[in-house]
């Protein structure tokens, strides 16, 4: 992790004004892409994700397909222009690291054996990046795959946690994600109290470790309103 | 099957291979097994067999981080090691393995990068850790991340001549080390929790974690891998083992002779850095 001087916690709030506890203004909207089976858009503050759903398909090539499962394809893909120096296209080793675990998270929620000889696509772009991509990213897919109607056990929320002058805070922003003490990703099923994506970067002890994860599982509570919030608009419109 | 017994056995806390659920394979490391690359190491973790190789080289630091070296880690699963491995460029399982071992390093601040600085913002060293997967009998992470550090701790400096060249005829001095971070990885199948998962382990394992734990018990990163679900309750006795299982296996390379001195060294160092 980087250091820097400045104080990112000055008398209880964060450089955003935000407390340690709260998360950054959310904005969740399903149904954005016409031509998708499922879409949404998600925002966490700045960072914002855009999710389509194809499928369940037929998979091709055909050699691909399982006979008794359906199998679920997630792209995670970062725009040129969603980071302050023009990002590369294509898929980095980063982006290809993300997609795997973040397929991990989803599966767990779908009934895939369902659908033998199928392919569910989920295709997200972060068309801004300002922290906590990776789970804003698993939020509008969540939200994507209830749109497009694909049976689920429960919805997926992901959010992030970390330690930050030595506060726990929850949502990390990009400057707070460069400068922090740790980072924990995490993606739950808020009914099943399933995590299904954990990650973890920076320097804690184990007491610490422990105690950010249970606090993002409370905090995640928000989250999971919200993306209710956000289907049920759908329809009552 | 195959699975099936697997699991059968784990339900009696017993393994096909007659290990106990906490217990690793037996590791053998070998230091510097490459006169070729400036640190190198072996591991075999039962009949896991890796060979990380260290190389140095020049180049320009990243805009953000000007006054220090960088690290590049990267894992190629050759098709020589196991059947299912294909060729072609890196999957997203090599990548997983290679990114993981990077974070251990990285984020446990093992390197003292910002040593590895020749000129701010132009010239600095690059540190290429790569690791060759030989035969894969499972757990790659940990054997992996266990050669990495090993290699690092036994890599030399090349000397730097006046034109830039790298003279890697004589080696000067190691490369400066912090830390000594220990990467366990957890797997978790029917409630049971087992390390050192063998590739028939692996198979039938739900999830598993890895846990990179440095010498001051300080947890440095961790990756969920696998679609299985976790609890918190689990998460945190896959913590607990982790931590426990780091201690021993540092052990194995802290015996060594030409670990001893970075192991002073990281000591120290890793003092003023709690101080700080």
């Amino acid at each position: 992790m980087m250091k820097t001087d400045e104080k990112l916690i000055i008398k209880g709030k964060r450089i955003d004004g935000r407390k340690p506890e709260d998360v950054r203004k959310m904005k969740m909207e399903v149904g954005v892409i016409p031509n998708a089976e499922g879409s949404a858009l998600v925002s966490f503050g700045k960072t914002t994700a855009l999710a389509s759903v194809y499928g369940p398909r037929p998979l091709h090539p055909r050699h691909l397909q399982e006979s008794d499962t359906g199998l679920l394809r997630y792209k995670y893909d970062m725009a040129t222009f969603s980071v302050d120096e023009r990002k590369r296209p294509g898929p980095s080793r980063r982006e290809i690291e993300i997609s795997k675990v973040s397929r991990e998270a989803l599966e767990p929620a779908l009934f895939l054996k369902k659908f033998p000889r199928t392919v569910v696509d989920v295709f997200v772009e972060i068309l801004q990046a300002d922290g906590s991509t990776r789970v804003t990213a698993i939020n509008a897919a969540s939200l994507a795959l209830a749109d497009a109607g694909v049976p689920m056990r429960d919805l997926v929320v992901g959010l992030s946690g970390g330690m930050l002058d030595g506060k726990i805070v929850i949502d990390l922003m990009g400057k707070e994600d460069n400068y922090c003490d740790a980072d924990i990703p995490i993606a739950y099923l808020p009914s099943k109290k399933e995590i299904t994506l954990l990650q973890m970067d920076g320097r804690l002890t184990p007491e610490e470790t422990k105690k950010i994860v249970r606090d993002v599982l409370h905090a995640s509570k928000k989250v999971y309103e919200k993306q209710v919030e956000a289907l049920k608009k759908k329809y009552s419109e | 099957m195959k699975s099936n017994y697997i699991i059968k056995l784990l339900e009696k806390n017993e393994r096909l291979d007659g290990r106990k659920l906490d217990e690793f394979r037996e590791i053998t490391i070998e230091k510097n097994p490459i006169e070729r690359a400036e640190g190198s190491a072996r591991v075999k973790m039962g009949k896991t067999d890796i060979i990380v190789g260290v190389k140095l080289e020049l180049g320009t630091p990243y805009p953000d981080t000007p006054d220090a070296g960088v690290l590049r880690t990267g894992a190629e699963f050759n098709p020589m090691a196991h059947p299912e491995f294909e060729t072609g460029p890196p999957g997203e399982d090599a990548t997983e393995v290679a990114r993981v071992i990077d974070r251990g390093i990285r984020e446990s601040e093992t390197i003292k990068v910002e040593e590895l600085c020749i000129e701010e913002g132009e010239k600095v060293w690059m540190v290429y850790v790569d690791a060759y997967p030989i035969n894969h009998d499972g757990n790659l992470i940990d054997a992996g991340s266990l050669a990495s550090l090993v290699a690092l701790n036994s890599t030399r400096m090349p000397k730097l001549e006046e034109d830039d060249k790298i003279n890697r005829e004589e080696l000067k001095g190691s490369l400066p080390i912090n830390h000594q971070p220990i990467t366990v990885t957890v797997g978790k199948v029917n409630g049971k929790f087992l390390v050192d998962p063998t590739f028939e382990e692996e198979k039938v394992l739900e999830t598993k974690l890895s846990i990179a734990v440095t010498e001051e018990d300080t947890v440095v990163s961790m990756q969920k891998s696998g679609n299985g679900p976790l609890s918190d309750d689990d998460v945190d006795k896959m913590i607990d083992v982790a931590v426990k299982k780091s201690k021993e296996i540092r052990k194995l390379i802290s015996n060594g002779k030409k670990t001893t001195k970075s192991k002073a060294k990281a000591n120290k160092s890793g003092k003023s850095k709690d101080g700080s």
